[in-house]
């Protein structure tokens, strides 16, 4: 397998002096795997992503796509936004199209790619159930529609990656269960690789191949987790004890380097002040 | 019965339109009872309040013998055409302000400065520098609006959200194709917001502006009324133009729901 992503030493501050936003970070994805980013908050995954996708810069190290350095964002690299990011000027399907208004994808453009690409954004609607909303303007639908229409949107161009930060990160829980099965699907069935950032370690191991696990001050990788899975999920994976056992790991791991135990040794410490007076 | 109880001090509470309307009508209604009361009763001189009804007739006469309807064309054109310079100008500049930082860094302190001076003390200036002529009067116009108009726009624009933009830019669109495509569209409906609130206050300029050296004019009227003592005209001039400021405001209003269906839409069923 050839590697689609791999990012050799990548660092980042965000101001001199400041610490390390991402320190040393070395990561390969192979071509059509599916990865997620766990980590706690200032961890740098999704600046991490975002840097991937072009729309950050690194101080050094080399990320390269496709065996090329990347240069900025480009349309094999898709992204999907937490939210906010649909136009709500344009409807469902207009915005699926959006990328046909663009110069990037429609120079040297024939005839037969304009009707390619009516049938594609068809075929987008479809499979991301959105046929009955295709006419309906995003501020009609509900949050989980929403991000069913970013998808769409990303996919349209056939990207050959799909960078996700935390795309279901604002949807309720059952929603988020359906968008589990359905990115899982979709990503199957367009070949893509995908990097998932997200907060949910149940939501990271259930999506992903392998999970990714960052920790803070400075933003680093710090574990490496295979998932011990068929790579057809179903839900009830989810209660079997190496999937429990995983998510435990991953967990204490999280709350051993996210810092937040200061807080609780300080928290402990307090109280031992308040019943000792 | 509603699960949502609505007693009339409820805090953000709704209410039927039929009592919305019956209570508009109300507000509406009752100063105005109160002002045919007050100058009906004698207790106040006719000099300083006069009634309703003297107040149409002054209409009435302004119409027939004293070209009312040419004041107000006039004054609309004044209005108007100083308004639409600010636009002409702030539309472009507030884009290039509320897009690119270099600029608001070089622009936007200058013109938080000069939005504080009073548009009423330029009028010596601009009688020096423009004369008297009807570009004098769309000038106090202008000065009146446009520092706040331009502020307003780059503000729009900074409202759009940078998801919005960086989806765009994932999707390998161009800078231009990102302020074409992506910014205006987006800040759209809250710049039609933004020339409606500054048509408003062009409206207020126009009495500043009639004072130098007009002859004609909604504002000018008023001035020369005050000259005469015809109270009842200066009461005439001023709610036309309230009249007038609200009829363009609701133009404005309905422009605002047939362009932009989409920010006005609820939910789809």
């Amino acid at each position: 397998m050839t590697s689609a992503i791999s990012c050799r030493s990548v660092c980042k501050t965000f101001s001199a002096g400041a610490i390390a936003a991402l320190k040393d970070v070395d990561l390969v994805v192979e071509e059509g795997e599916f990865v997620t980013l766990v980590g706690a908050s200032g961890c740098g995954k999704s600046t991490l992503l975002r840097t991937i996708a072009g729309l950050e810069t690194h101080d050094s190290g080399s990320i390269l796509v496709d065996e090329r350095p990347i240069d900025g964002p480009g349309v094999e690299r898709a992204m999907v936004f937490q939210n906010y990011s649909l136009y709500p000027w344009l409807t469902v399907t207009q915005n699926i199209k959006f990328t046909r208004l663009l110069a990037a994808h429609t120079r040297d453009c024939s005839s037969a790619d304009v009707e390619v690409a009516a049938g594609r954004a068809d075929a987008l609607l479809k499979v991301m159930g959105l046929t009955p909303v295709a006419d309906a303007y995003p501020g009609q639908l509900s949050g989980g529609m929403q991000q069913r229409v970013a998808i769409a949107r990303a996919l349209m161009s056939r990207p050959r990656i799909l960078l996700m930060d935390e795309p279901f990160g604002a949807l309720d829980a059952q929603t988020r269960e359906v968008m589990h099965d359905l990115i899982l699907h979709v990503s199957r069935l367009e070949h893509c690789t995908v990097i998932f950032v997200t907060h949910d370690v149940e939501e990271a191991i259930y999506l992903g191949r392998r999970v990714v696990l960052m920790a803070p001050r400075p933003g680093r990788i710090d574990t490496v987790y295979e998932v011990p899975l068929p790579a057809a999920r179903t839900q009830d994976m989810k209660h079997q004890s190496g999937f429990l056992r995983l998510k435990q790991e991953i967990l204490e791991r999280i709350r051993a380097t996210s810092g937040l135990k200061t807080d609780f040794d300080l928290l402990q410490q307090l109280s031992r002040q308040t019943t000792n007076t | 019965m509603s699960a949502r109880r609505t007693g009339f001090w409820t805090i953000r509470g709704s209410i039927t339109s039929r009592r919305y309307w019956l209570l508009a009508a109300a507000g509406l209604l009752l100063p105005l009872a109160a002002w045919t009361a007050l100058a009906a009763s004698g207790l106040v001189n006719p000099v300083f309040l006069p009634g309703p009804l003297d107040v149409l007739k002054r209409l009435v006469s302004w119409f027939t013998d004293d070209n009312l309807l040419g004041d107000i064309w006039i004054s609309f054109c004044r209005v108007v055409a100083g308004w639409a310079l600010s636009a002409l100008i702030g539309l472009p500049l507030g884009l290039l302000i509320g897009t690119y930082r270099p600029v608001q860094a070089l622009l936007e302190p200058l013109t938080d400065f000069i939005r504080y001076m009073p548009a009423v003390a330029f009028v010596p200036l601009v009688m020096l520098w423009i004369g008297i002529d009807e570009g004098a009067k769309i000038g106090i116009i202008f000065i009146g609006t446009f520092f706040q108009m331009v502020l307003m726009v780059a503000e729009d624009v900074r409202r759009v959200p940078m998801a919005q933009i960086e989806a765009a830019q994932t999707m390998g669109a161009t800078r231009g194709e990102i302020i074409g495509q992506v910014i205006i569209p987006s800040a759209r409906p809250a710049l039609v917001d933004t020339l409606r609130i500054t048509m408003g206050w062009a409206w207020t300029y126009l009495v500043v502006a009639e004072l130098v050296a007009a002859n004609s004019g909604l504002g000018f009227a008023i001035v020369k009324a005050q000259r005469f003592l015809q109270t009842d005209k200066i009461f005439c001039g001023i709610i036309l133009i309230g009249l007038i400021g609200l009829a363009m405001d609701q133009t404005f209003r309905l422009v605002h729901r047939r362009a932009f269906p989409w920010a006005h839409a609820r939910s789809w069923t």
